[in-house]
């Protein structure tokens, strides 16, 4: 048995090293050797793979850590629910272990002897064993867990939950979930200080605000000792924040960020962006929180998301996961300029020329980030090519890349996801479909969308799970399918610039339409009601108010929300149209996970399910429900909540 | 140490023995010993000093920091600072009635005329009728129940799932809360009980998720016929849950529940200064401190002090009572801020009580 554990019959996949653009011959040089030196150990090894099932599918490398020693890569695959293991020295993938359903959190102890994942899925952390490489517990934690770590003791285990909006505490000894803290919305990502004192959350989903307003996200700081939330950083403007990393000397931490443009038109995307792609940073380097922009004038850097600072402080380097390339950053020079420059430079497309000197093209849908042990290598998970580029950071130019197995062939769905990822159709490079559907979701905001005035048909984005059998989409009703809404829409509309072609608009469709609802946290796996939930049924299924008098059929819920999605895909005027709205009329909206989707209305101005009904619903159009106490309307959303 | 030690006149043979005590005490005053009871030296905020309003509904020790709820909003008093927070913050009403610290999280919730809001490091997020299932906006009480919040409102008890975000209401459908005016809730390990303003005591066991309801046994509103024989009133204002031993506090007398037998106290049998009583806080089973309209009672589990301004000179005063019913002066240079007194807790070996013109922080002197 091996170091790793790994024995006679587990394989290696054999390393694919497919060299990227380089941009001059040293680069050439470094790379050629690295390939040579790859390709021998990856030749010379006597490992051999197997699969843990016997149709290879895609893996979607996610987040990667090192192992103490740097010799072992561990990279967690959401795809595939994995994490694979490569030997650094070569490459290789020398074992692979199966964790829990969509794996989306990854955290090495401090001595490099357990491993945790999250999966997102499970509502549960994988803890592995790194020696005999194998699960050796299932921790509890929140809804859809997303990001892990763990303190420097190994006693705590931290999990970031997405869907709960909260951390789990977990007490390693007991396995047991101590306590929750609150976080922000869509709480995602950790990261713990050089010191293992704080530890940074950060959030994909803005919080839910006053209607029509700059959307804010918070980094929370929670203290590792005393586990608790001893500071929240407000973002302002920011929707979607990714990865955030801290300076060695812990002065300076840097979180990945989007800053969405959503209060005004998006037709008008020539005309600025729709999001800026830039980084927040905070610390005892600046004063307070301070917003750089990554973007260039005419280029963007579309969906900023992991963040590594090497060990000198000298630069930093951030994924850009709709762009495929790495962006280096000069500390100082980024610092230097903050700290000259007066006035908010957020905004200044500009500004990336006095900080950014480097832009590293890598794979598809670049995400997790690690730099090695030695500070010599910076390894890129190319999420949609299911490889690991490696940078040489003196250079930073890519040496080399390393496939990691997976399903050798290409399908629509995968050349369909490619799609969805990549901003590369948009003008400048500013946006993919995963800017506002974030991870396949939503988020969270509410656009203005075409062009028919500013503030007019305001509209919150709607999430995509599961879409077949709900069209037409938009609001309005207006696509009656999806390859209308992937296709001219889009290219009218959103990309403003030559869109898709006739095949690729089909896989993209394609990949769309198979989109699957996340697991439902409100119903039980027997389908089993609670008896505030059966309440909340007869309620939802009511044809007389409790004075008993009749409810007209099409005010009834179950008319316009039935069927196996709960739509009838049709118009309708529930009231809630607001003198903004051209129409009054809305497409019935499908209800399964809409536990998750606040706001809601088609505008996003109710901020909550009650809110619905509590505010909105004054006059009984949407559905009778102002003969209903409180605590009927309480067990009318537990039943909606389990849909 | 000068102590006078004397009786309250009282009728008949009763005087008598008064009287015959208060000369006994003046002749040798080496043999009426007096309980050795916590004293205090009290130190007063007032707006003039930074709190938020003078008229404190609630107060709350959270370590080296005081919470207190107003009538203005929340104050945060950290290391000699007042931090406020407002409405226009985010709390939910800038009327403040109660606070409640979840100690795991270090979240302070507070229940207002507006709905619940959560404090949790410096954000504010708030609940009500519109915005959640919160059952009403008017939040007498608050207390933490591991990953609970429960309410105690104008419109029954609510109980919050801080992970899942559900509600549950309770109110006359489906518990014995034949009002459903609830003024104060307290949260044990086993129990959680509540009082409800006209009717009674209503507890919650955690375990089995039943309801059980405490009534007065005279049904009398306005006299005490069956003393000791069950709760001593149907208007409660207070519950408190301490070794499994619960105390409740009415306008009318309080009352100890060791889970088999009743004891009420009331001011003619006990060192209460008024049967008019706000709140109930214990320190264990057998002690507990009483916020009355006439001062702020301690009580042993044998004697009682009393702590305010004089009722007629607003001098400060202090006496003490002991289970003889002998009454001791202490002389004091300090009182509570005011002798309308609406809650206290305790820091360390300090109290810090609010009041109905300030908040006062008792330093223990010995």
């Amino acid at each position: 048995m091996n170091h790793l554990g790994g024995t006679e019959d587990t394989e290696v996949t054999k390393p694919v090293f497919r060299p990227r653009r380089l941009v001059n011959k040293r680069a050439l040089c470094v790379c050629t050797m690295a390939l040579a030196v790859a390709a021998i150990l990856g030749m010379t090894t006597n490992v051999k793979a197997k699969p843990d099932s016997d149709e290879a599918r895609y893996l979607n490398p996610r987040e990667m850590v090192l192992s103490n020693d740097g010799r072992w890569l561990y990279v967690m695959c959401e795809a595939s629910d994995e994490v694979r293991v490569v030997d650094t020295r070569n490459g290789s993938v020398a074992k692979t272990v199966t964790v829990g359903h969509v794996p989306r959190g990854l955290a090495l102890s401090g001595d490099s002897s357990k491993l945790y994942v999250a999966n997102s899925w499970d509502d549960n952390v994988s803890e592995i064993d790194t020696v005999s490489l194998k699960v050796i517990r299932t921790l509890p934690a929140g809804f859809e867990p997303n990001g892990v770590a763990v303190d420097q003791e190994g006693k705590t285990l931290f999990v970031a939950n997405r869907l709960s909006n909260d951390v789990s505490v977990v007490d390693l000894a007991s396995a047991q979930e101590i306590k929750r803290l609150s976080a922000g919305r869509g709480a995602s990502y950790l990261t713990l200080s050089p010191d293992g004192k704080l530890l940074y959350a950060t959030h994909v989903y803005p919080t839910i605000g006053k209607h029509r307003t700059p959307p804010e996200s918070e980094v929370t700081v929670i203290d590792v000792q005393r586990q608790m939330v001893v500071d929240r950083k407000t973002l302002h403007n920011v929707a979607g924040v990714f990865h955030s990393a801290v300076s060695p000397d812990g002065k300076l931490v840097v979180a990945a960020q989007l800053r969405p443009k959503n209060l005004v038109p998006l037709a008008h995307v020539e005309h600025g962006w729709a999001f800026g792609d830039s980084l927040a940073i905070f610390g005892d380097d600046v004063n307070g929180v301070v917003q750089v922009p990554l973007d260039e004038l005419e280029r963007y850097v579309a969906m900023p998301y992991a963040v590594a600072i090497t060990q000198d402080k000298k630069k930093l380097y951030v994924s850009s996961a709709g762009s495929e390339l790495v962006t280096v950053v000069d500390i100082q020079k980024m610092l230097s300029f903050v700290r000259e420059t007066n006035g908010p430079i957020a905004n200044d497309l500009s500004a990336s020329a006095n900080y950014v000197v480097a832009r590293i093209p890598v794979g598809r849908n670049p995400k997790g980030l690690v730099i090695s042990r030695d500070g010599a290598r910076l390894f890129v998970a190319n999420r949609l090519d299911d490889s690991v580029a490696v940078i040489d950071t003196a250079s930073d130019v890519v040496v080399s890349t390393f496939g990691l197995g997976g399903k050798p062939d290409m399908t629509s769905l995968r050349r369909g996801e490619r799609l969805f990822y990549t901003a590369r159709f948009a003008f400048q490079g500013q946006f993919s479909c995963a800017n506002c559907h974030i991870d396949s979701t939503f988020d969270g905001l509410q656009w203005d969308l075409e062009p028919d005035g500013f503030g007019v048909d305001i509209v919150d984005n709607r999430s995509i799970e599961d879409l077949s059998g709900t069209e037409p989409f938009k609001w309005n009703g207006g696509n009656p399918n999806m390859a209308t809404e992937c296709g001219p829409r889009t290219e009218k509309f959103f990309y403003r610039s030559q869109s898709y072609s006739s095949a690729e608009l089909a896989d993209l469709v394609s990949y769309v339409m198979a989109l699957p609802y996340r697991p439902n946290r409100y119903r039980s796996s027997t389908g089993e009601l609670t008896a505030a939930q059966e309440r909340g049924k007869v309620i939802f299924e009511r044809t007389k108010t409790k004075r008993g008098e009749p409810i007209p059929e099409a005010n009834q819920c179950g008319s316009c929300h039935s069927g196996p999605k709960y739509t009838n895909t049709k118009l309708a005027d529930v009231g809630s149209g607001k003198p903004t709205d051209r129409s009054p009329l809305i497409d019935v909206p499908q209800l399964p996970n809409v536990a998750y989707s606040a706001p809601y209305l088609h505008d996003g101005s109710a901020k909550s399910m009650e809110e619905i009904w509590t505010v909105f619903n004054p006059h009984d159009t949407h559905g009778v429900t102002n003969d209903l106490q409180k605590d009927e309307l309480n067990d009318l959303i537990e039943y909606l909540r389990t849909l | 140490m000068t102590v006078a030690s004397y009786q309250l006149p009282v009728a008949g043979k009763k005087r008598n023995r008064a009287t015959l005590a208060l000369v006994l005490a003046v002749a040798f005053p080496l043999l009426a010993v007096t309980p050795d009871m916590p004293r205090y030296k009290w130190e007063n905020f007032t707006t003039a000093n930074g709190l938020p309003d003078n008229h404190v509904f609630t107060v709350l020790a959270d370590g080296n920091r005081v919470w207190v709820a107003t009538e203005n909003g929340v104050g945060l008093y950290d290391e000699g600072k007042w931090k406020v927070f407002t409405p226009a913050d985010g709390l939910a009403h800038r009327a403040v009635l109660s606070l409640a610290l979840d100690k795991r999280t270090g979240d302070v919730w507070a229940g207002t005329m507006g709905g619940l809001s959560r404090i949790s490091a410096g954000r504010i997020d708030t609940f009500n009728q519109l915005n959640s299932g919160l059952s009403n906006d008017v939040v007498y009480g608050v207390a933490v129940q591991g990953d609970y919040i429960w309410t105690a409102t104008a419109a029954g008890a609510s109980r919050y799932n801080t992970r899942t975000g559900q509600w549950s209401l309770f109110n006359e459908r489906n518990t014995p809360m034949y009002e459903i005016w609830t003024y104060a809730v307290t949260a044990g390990p086993d129990k959680v009980y509540y009082a409800v303003w006209g009717a009674g005591v209503l507890e919650y066991d955690i375990a089995t998720e039943k309801w059980k309801d405490y009534n007065d046994p005279d049904g009398e509103t306005e006299i005490v016929l069956f003393k000791d024989q069950g709760l001593i009133h149907e208007i409660t204002t207070s519950v408190s849950y301490v070794d499994k031993i619960l105390w409740v506090a009415t306008y009318f007398g309080d009352s100890r529940y060791d889970g088999r037998n009743w004891h009420n106290f009331l001011t003619k049998d006990s060192g209460l200064p008024s049967n008019f009583t706000n709140q109930v806080k214990a320190l264990d089973a057998n002690r507990a401190w009483f916020s009355t309209d006439k001062g702020l009672a301690y009580y042993d589990g044998t004697n009682w002090a009393v702590y305010r301004p004089n009722l007629k000179t607003g001098a400060p005063e202090m006496y003490v009572r002991d289970s003889d019913g002998n009454i001791s002066n202490i002389p004091v240079e300090t009182s509570p801020a005011h002798n309308y007194i609406l809650g206290v807790d305790f820091q360390g070996d300090d109290i810090w009580v609010a009041t109905a013109k300030g908040l006062s922080h008792g330093v223990r002197q010995k």
